[in-house]
């Protein structure tokens, strides 16, 4: 197959990954965009196979990985639970990530194949481009792992901190840049990138180990940019159009979901990402010292059914907490059996609920909530002071009123539900402790508040229960 | 839908500016001053991330899961690179580096599509959920 025609086919590949993330703008043409996506990943994989100059009798090689790779992709994707999603796409993150690095080791090994000179003596620009790929790589992929370990238990999802870390990834940092110098001038010393491939891996490493748990939305969304930069670099190694094309549409994605997510907090990125918010430290600085005495209003299932049971509107505010209780199915037995009573039912999602960036809107939709009844904070705000209940679940911080009135609270500036407008507040919470950002939340001790206490899934069931009674 | 309009037609612009670059490549062996190449890729590239930033801004918040899957999905087309080095070089640690980078980006190419596919099935609407409960 002639360059040329390739690199056309290339540009087919790249129009359909653009369709398949423009099909994503309503959930009625996404399955189409997702289709479109696949047709365009199976076009580029069958034109490299023609490409001239392949070696046919590697063909078998590049057939198995893809057969081996296929079976454990298809296999992994197929059994895992909705609630996992968070670390799968983390898990993901990091094979892009290592697979960057492959693929510039390997253009390293064998210059000439891509064009790019001969091993000893290969372009200085090429060099540089491979640096970068590899680099870029090697920190999505050992970030990635990181967060795909914090998400999945395996590691405290406390940050952790000790002195001189910044100092320390700085110098790294610095470092990795005068070994790239040295590689370039070096005309590609294979032992150099593989020390600098060490040092970015450690980076990534150092780069995650202080972001906490509940951060991660914006973390993924991060790694997610990563991946498709390091994409993006490896074409320009290689000199393939649908690598940089590609590569830039998903870095562009992941650096919008990143924008989002900090806006949904009100924080820079640059504050997420340097760490450390959610600590021990900074929750004892933020409660002040003072013991809480009050006492919050608390009830029981029954109460909260009767409650919702002569409601006209009831808005439910699902958190990360219903994704750790797997309380969905029952949220959505609870909202059919009040729609019965002729209780309308809305949900609200805040842009920063769960792990990940949609997450709250998957596990609906798993439990067969029909999308037109989820909403999104800017389009639902205004209706809790028209509902006459607001059941929080597995929500805290994101329902504070303090980040609108109170300048010294941590989570100020932070846009939140205005659940406290609604006639009663029913919130659902294991235990009085405050939530991610360590700041107690005042609505607990309102009048209109009622607290029930107990896990997500099983309060939720128990109100199922009195609700058909 | 003028931002839709553009995303549809930036394709066609980069198609153009390679059209255009493979054309100033051949104009240089008949011994004009060459232009780089790389200047050609780098404004791929940057079209390439504006046509990104329009595209993902329509994408709707409650769909941002299913969008991390399918990006996940596509940029698992470095396979392309990993083909290349496995299949090109007569080096055998190329061809290594580049088996394992199959293998690594099937895994995604195929978990990133299904998965993605499997979250999309279940969002339905309203009308569609009546639908299905009288089926």
């Amino acid at each position: 197959m002639s360059v040329s025609l390739m690199s056309v086919c290339y540009l087919v590949s790249a129009v359909l990954f653009i369709l398949a993330l423009r099909g994503l703008s309503h959930p009625e043409t996404s399955r189409k965009g997702a289709l479109y996506g696949m047709v365009g990943m199976a076009i580029a994989i069958v034109v490299t196979f023609l490409a001239g100059g392949m070696i046919p009798t590697r063909f078998p090689i590049i057939t198995l990985g893809i057969i081996i790779g296929g079976a454990i992709g298809t296999f992994i994707a197929l059994k895992i639970q909705m609630t996992a999603l968070p670390q799968l796409v983390a898990a993901f993150h990091s094979l892009v990530g290592m697979a960057a690095v492959f693929v510039a080791a390997g253009s390293l090994c064998a210059p000439e194949a891509f064009g790019i000179g001969v091993p000893g003596a290969i372009h200085a620009q090429s060099l540089v481009e491979m640096s970068l790929g590899m680099a870029i790589g090697a920190i999505t992929f050992s970030g990635s792992v990181i967060a795909f370990a914090k998400l999945q238990g395996i590691m405290s999802g406390k940050p952790i901190t000790f002195p001189y870390q910044h100092p320390l990834n700085a110098l790294i940092g610095i470092v990795i840049v005068l070994l790239v110098v040295a590689f370039v001038l070096t005309g590609g010393a294979q032992w150099i990138f593989w020390i600098t491939a060490v040092l970015a891996f450690a980076i990534g490493f150092m780069l995650i180990i202080p972001i906490g748990g509940a951060d991660m939305p914006v973390v993924i969304s991060v790694l997610n940019s990563y991946s498709g930069w390091a994409a993006a670099a490896t074409g320009f190694t290689i000199h393939n159009m649908a690598l940089i094309i590609t590569g830039s549409l998903v870095g562009a994605s992941g650096a919008i979901l990143s924008y989002i997510m900090c806006k949904g907090m009100n924080r820079s990125i640059f504050n997420v990402l340097l760490g450390g918010f959610g600590s021990e430290s900074g929750a004892v600085a933020a409660g002040g010292g003072g013991v809480e005495t009050r006492q919050p209003k608390s009830g029981s299932a029954e109460d909260a059914a009767f409650i919702m049971k002569n409601a006209s509107k009831v808005i439910i505010v699902p958190g990360y907490g219903m994704a750790v209780a797997q309380a969905q199915h029952a949220v959505r037995e609870m909202a059919d059996l009040l729609k019965k009573n002729g209780v309308e039912v809305k949900y609200a999602i805040h842009p920063v609920a769960g792990r990940m960036p949609g997450h709250m809107n998957v596990l609906l939709a798993e439990a067969n909530v029909p999308y037109d009844e989820v909403f999104e904070l800017d389009d639902i705000n205004n209706e809790f002071s028209s509902a006459e209940v607001a059941y929080v679940i597995g929500a805290n911080d994101v329902t504070n009123p303090a980040a609108k009135t109170d300048k010294t609270s941590p989570i100020y500036g932070m846009p939140v539900l205005d659940v406290e407008k609604a006639g009663t507040v029913l919130f659902v919470k294991r235990s009085m402790a405050s939530g991610y950002a360590g700041v107690q939340n005042e609505l607990f001790f309102r009048d209109n508040t009622m607290m029930l206490f107990g896990d997500a899934k099983k309060m939720t069931e128990t109100i199922v229960k009195s609700l058909s009674a | 839908m003028n931002l839709i309009h553009l995303a549809m037609q930036a394709p066609a612009l980069l198609g153009g500016a390679l059209a255009h670059a493979q054309g100033v490549a051949a104009a240089a062996e008949g011994g004009a001053e060459a232009v780089n190449p790389f200047v050609y890729l780098f404004a791929i590239f940057l079209m390439a991330c504006f046509v990104g930033y329009y595209v993902v801004w329509n994408v709707t918040p409650a769909l941002h899961s299913p969008l991390m899957a399918v990006t996940n999905g596509i940029s698992s087309v470095i396979i392309v690179g990993a083909m290349l080095s496995t299949g090109l070089a007569a080096s055998y640690w190329a061809a290594g580096f580049g088996f394992f980078a199959v293998t690594l980006a099937s895994v995604n190419i195929f978990g990133g599509f299904l998965v993605s596919w499997r979250m999309l099935s279940m969002f339905k609407s309203k009308k569609q959920q009546q639908a299905k409960k009288k089926a």
